[in-house]
Order: C-alpha cells, then sequence, then structure tokens
C-alpha cells in the first residue's frame, strides 16, 4: 500500500516484471563513457601532435628532444578527465547554485523521506539531495556512481507538484543514477562542454578582426590548436546531441514506473510542468541534457523528426505523457485533449469517477 | 587433445564459480532487503504511540478507532510466525489508513505542525514499508528466477539453495477501507 494521500483507494496492480537487464543498460552506458574519454584524450593528442609536427619540429631531427606540445596536451586532457570523473558531480551542483535542504522546512523534509523511499525501491544507496531556490520546476541528478549520486530539485517544482508527483520525478532521477546514465551524462557536460567552451574562445581570440602576429612564434603555439578547436567545434555539438539520445529519457520514465508501480504520478508530475513552462534560467547548453524536462522550453523540444533528434536533448512531452498514460491503461478523452490543463481537469474526473465506481463496487460486496 | 579437454574443463570450472557467486550474491542481497523491512516495522511502533497522543484531544469521536489502533500495534509487535506477523502487519496499516482518512475531517488538525510532522513521517514509513517490500519481493523473482533456469539450475540444486517466499497482499489488504462514521462512538 503506497499511502501518497490520506484518502487513498486501492490501485489496479500492474503487472510489472521486475526488468532483469538493468545491468545490461549500466555497461552500455559504462562503455559508452570509457569511449568518450578515449576520444576525448585522443583528441587532444591529435591537437598536441600536430602543433609538435608543426611547429616545435620535436620529431625532426634538429628539433627538441621532448614533444613538449603533445606532453602539455595530454597532461591537459587527463587533469581535466580525472576532474570530470572525481568532481564532476560537484562542479555541476556549484554551477547552478545548489544548496543543502533546510531541515526545519517541511517540503525539504517531505523531499528526503520521498528520495528516501525511491533508494529502498532502486535498491541503491541513499544519494545526496539538493535544492536550488528557483521558481522553474525542474530536477536533474548527477555524480559517477550510486555511492556518489546527488539529486537536485527546484523549489519551483516543490511548490507545484503533490507528494505523488514528486515521488514520480524523483523515482526518474532515481532510474538516471542506476542505470548510470549520470555518469555518461556528467563526462558529457565536462568534457564535450569543456571543448565548447574552449572553441568558443578560440573562436572569439582567432577570427576577430585584430590578429595580432607576435615576435617569438608564441602565437602559433596557440594559433594551431585554436584552428583545431575551431574546425571542430560544429562537430562537437552534434556530438553533444547524439551521445545523449533521446532514448535515455524514454528508457528512464519506463525504470521509474518500475520503482513506483505508479505511472500515473510522473505522467501528472510532466504534465504540470509543461504547463508551467517556465524556463530554468541557470542552465547552460552543456548541463541541459542532465533535466528531467529541457530547461530551455524550446519548440524544437515538441516535435518529432531526425532534425529534432539531432538537435534537441529531450523527447517531445507530449509523447512521454502519453506512453505513461497507456502504461496505466488509461486513454485520454481526445487527441487535443492531451494538450493544456484542461486534459488535466477531465482526466481527473474521470479517474476519479472510475476509482468511485470501484468504491461503489467494493462496499456493495461487503455488504 | 589433452589440451582440448584441460580448456573445457576450465571453462566449465568458471562458469560453475560465477553461477554459485551470483547466486550467493543475490542470496546476501536478499537478507539485506529483509533487514530493511524490520527496520521499518519498529519505526513504525514507534511513530504510532506519538500520533495518537496528539490527535486524541481533537478526534474526540474516533476514540475507537483509536483504541483499535494501539491493539493492532501491541498484537503485531507481539506476533511470531511469518504468516501471523504479516497478517498483523496487514491489520495495522489498514487502521493506520483509517485514522488518516478520519483526519481529513478535522480542519483543526491540518493548522498542527507536529500533526502534519507526524502525519508526514508516518506516510514516509508505510511508503518506506510497501517499497522495501516491493524491492525484497524484486530481488527474490530474480532469485528464484537464476534457480530454475538451465543450467543455472543444476549448480542450484547441488549447492542446496531455497527458494524465497514472496509477499503477497492479502485479501483485506486490497479493499478500501470503508469508514462508517454513523457507527463511531
Amino acid at each position: 500500500m503506497n499511502v501518497n494521500s490520506a484518502a487513498q483507494g486501492d490501485r489496479a496492480v500492474m503487472p510489472f516484471a521486475p526488468s532483469l537487464d538493468f545491468v545490461e543498460r549500466q555497461r552500455h552506458n559504462q562503455r559508452a563513457s570509457a569511449a568518450l574519454v578515449l576520444g576525448f584524450i585522443l583528441f587532444f593528442l591529435i591537437v598536441g601532435l600536430t602543433v609538435d609536427f608543426v611547429y616545435t619540429g620535436a620529431f625532426r631531427a634538429g628539433g627538441p628532444p621532448v614533444p613538449v606540445a603533445t606532453i602539455i596536451s595530454l597532461a591537459f586532457a587527463t587533469v581535466m578527465t580525472i576532474t570530470a570523473y572525481g568532481s564532476g558531480g560537484k562542479l555541476i551542483l556549484a554551477s547552478v547554485g545548489a544548496e543543502a535542504p533546510d531541515i526545519k522546512n517541511p517540503q525539504h523534509r517531505e523531499l528526503h523521506n520521498i528520495v528516501t523511499e525511491m533508494a529502498l525501491a532502486s535498491g541503491c544507496p541513499m544519494p545526496k539531495v539538493y535544492i536550488v531556490y528557483d521558481p522553474a520546476a525542474n530536477a536533474f541528478a548527477t555524480g559517477r556512481d550510486e555511492k556518489s549520486a546527488a539529486i537536485c530539485v527546484t523549489t519551483g517544482l516543490l511548490v507545484l507538484l503533490d507528494r505523488e508527483e514528486t515521488q514520480g520525478v524523483v523515482a526518474h532521477e532515481m532510474a538516471r543514477i542506476r542505470n548510470n546514465d549520470t555518469l555518461l551524462s556528467m563526462l558529457v557536460s565536462i568534457l564535450l562542454g569543456g571543448i565548447a567552451l574552449l572553441a568558443d574562445w578560440a573562436q572569439r581570440s582567432f577570427l576577430g578582426s585584430r590578429i595580432e602576429r607576435k615576435s617569438g612564434g608564441v602565437s602559433a603555439f596557440v594559433l594551431i590548436p585554436a584552428l583545431l578547436l575551431i574546425a571542430v567545434a560544429p562537430l562537437i555539438s552534434r556530438l553533444l546531441a547524439m551521445a545523449v539520445s533521446r532514448q535515455r529519457e524514454f528508457l528512464a520514465d519506463a525504470t521509474a514506473v518500475e520503482f513506483t508501480r505508479n505511472p500515473l504520478g510522473l505522467a501528472k508530475a510532466l504534465e504540470k510542468i509543461r504547463d508551467a513552462g517556465m524556463p530554468f534560467q541557470k542552465a547552460t547548453r552543456g548541463i541541459a541534457h542532465l533535466f528531467i524536462i529541457s530547461p530551455f522550453r524550446r519548440r524544437l523540444d515538441q516535435r518529432e523528426g531526425r532534425l529534432a533528434d539531432l538537435l534537441s536533448t529531450h523527447p517531445p512531452i507530449d509523447r512521454r505523457i502519453a506512453l505513461l498514460y497507456r502504461m496505466a491503461g488509461v486513454t485520454p478523452v481526445s487527441a487535443s485533449a492531451t494538450q493544456g490543463t484542461a486534459f488535466h481537469g477531465i482526466l481527473k474526473g474521470e479517474f476519479g469517477v472510475l476509482r468511485q465506481a470501484q468504491d461503489e463496487r467494493n462496499a456493495n460486496s461487503n455488504d | 587433445m589433452g589440451l582440448v579437454f584441460l580448456g573445457a574443463f576450465l571453462l566449465t570450472f568458471a562458469w560453475i564459480v560465477l553461477t554459485y557467486n551470483s547466486l550467493t550474491a543475490l542470496s546476501h542481497q536478499l537478507q539485506n532487503a529483509w533487514k530493511q523491512i524490520d527496520v521499518q516495522l519498529k519505526r513504525r511502533y514507534d511513530l504510532i504511540p506519538n500520533l495518537v497522543e496528539t490527535v486524541k484531544g481533537v478526534m474526540k469521536y474516533e476514540q475507537e478507532t483509536l483504541a483499535k489502533v494501539i491493539e493492532a500495534r501491541s498484537r503485531a509487535m507481539a506476533s511470531s510466525g511469518v504468516k501471523e506477523s504479516a497478517e498483523a502487519q496487514n491489520a495495522l496499516s489498514q487502521s493506520l489508513g483509517k485514522i488518516f482518512v478520519l483526519m481529513e475531517n478535522y480542519p483543526e488538525l491540518k493548522a498542527n505542525q507536529n500533526v502534519l510532522q507526524l502525519q508526514e513521517e508516518l506516510t514516509t514509513t508505510e511508503n518506506q514499508l510497501a517499497f522495501a517490500r516491493q524491492y525484497y519481493n524484486d530481488v527474490a523473482t530474480r532469485f528464484n528466477l537464476k534457480q530454475e533456469i538451465f543450467p543455472a539450475n543444476m549448480i542450484a540444486a547441488f549447492f542446496r539453495f531455497q527458494r524465497s517466499e514472496l509477499f503477497s497482499a492479502s485479501e483485506s489488504e486490497k479493499a478500501v477501507p470503508r469508514v462508517n462514521l454513523g457507527a463511531a462512538a
């Protein structure tokens, strides 16, 4: 009996089989993460080697004995990877201004309880809970594995959703933690995001109207990697979108339902967040894919098709909601009714009627 | 020729070891899940008297229901044996559910911070109990399945692994708690 409100009737028993293949999903994400790190180090290796070949002449007869640029480049890449793996979560949390919850606040305590419940349901250790004081409703999870995971929720979400819906959202985040999705997302954020930042810097510094040629060749030492970064920059955006395929979100939704055995909680939560429509200002392009609903609220996110697949970080919300309702065996009243709060009202009424009918049946059988 | 046999033997040995280890790991996971349930049950025992004391003054017409809750709690604490304690626990959950429903009729309770806090604590305890049981069932299903599929079932039988029982909702728990306000004294 899962209690989320005082007047709780019985819930239809859903025939969910416990997923036996989450190990496969974990391994898939771990392999993808390893491939990403390898690609990242390789990229910087190539940059270093290029500088050495073209400029310092380290591999030619008269040049310096040690390939300086390559070593610097590799060292930089290694430090970035270790930082991303070791403190990636903390960096992301700091960038949005996450704080520890206030134990005197009953809403924060309720959130902490809900996270405990989901940790039990998923069999994971309890993650750290963080709050962001922001009116935009959203949530994300980060961390390299189950033991160092963190879930972050905005105050806007706590105000907007009731207990059942918050439970659905937390279950979604817990699902991403258990599937090791947070490791891949975190590495993508910091590594690819870092390259994107460097590429932006390179573009601004060297493609501007002033290209000073300083004497002593310092500029060339920096110019070559800068040019490489600029050349690679558009590819990085594509890689970012590909590495965080939209399928992840559907999988996380399904796993969340496996934890709560209640698709409607998450469905109602997604509806409410969609209808609230407020973008989360502190999110950057680098971390947008971590959130449960895209923090930018672009119309592109609502569309399907190959272009949207390439450029958008999240699948269309309406599709996710419709799939969840289908899981619950409740069909929406009409196709157009999936938009807006009118649907919410209709469905609430319909579900209320279903429950009332069941109550009456039980009452009649008891008499 | 000898090498082929040696290779086959080593592979089989490795497979036996892996299967046995995964069965053992699942068995330990199961025991851990069982302990989680115990922890939640104890929490519930401690919280219920607090709640009853706090709401007794306000819920003047529900003294009978409150007394039933205390009674169900004592019975649950005293019960032994798997079947008996499962039934007692379910009865306790049901009477708690009734109290929660009744509390909706007393708006002054909603303004009381202590009551709200206790209600949240009990709600989360009930949920944690439900999810701990759910997780236990999930692990037990995986454990049982692993013991039954071929060829791992040979290993399981050889090392005498036991099937584990799942929690199931009793018929009484599935019914909606029917609150009859007219009968309360």
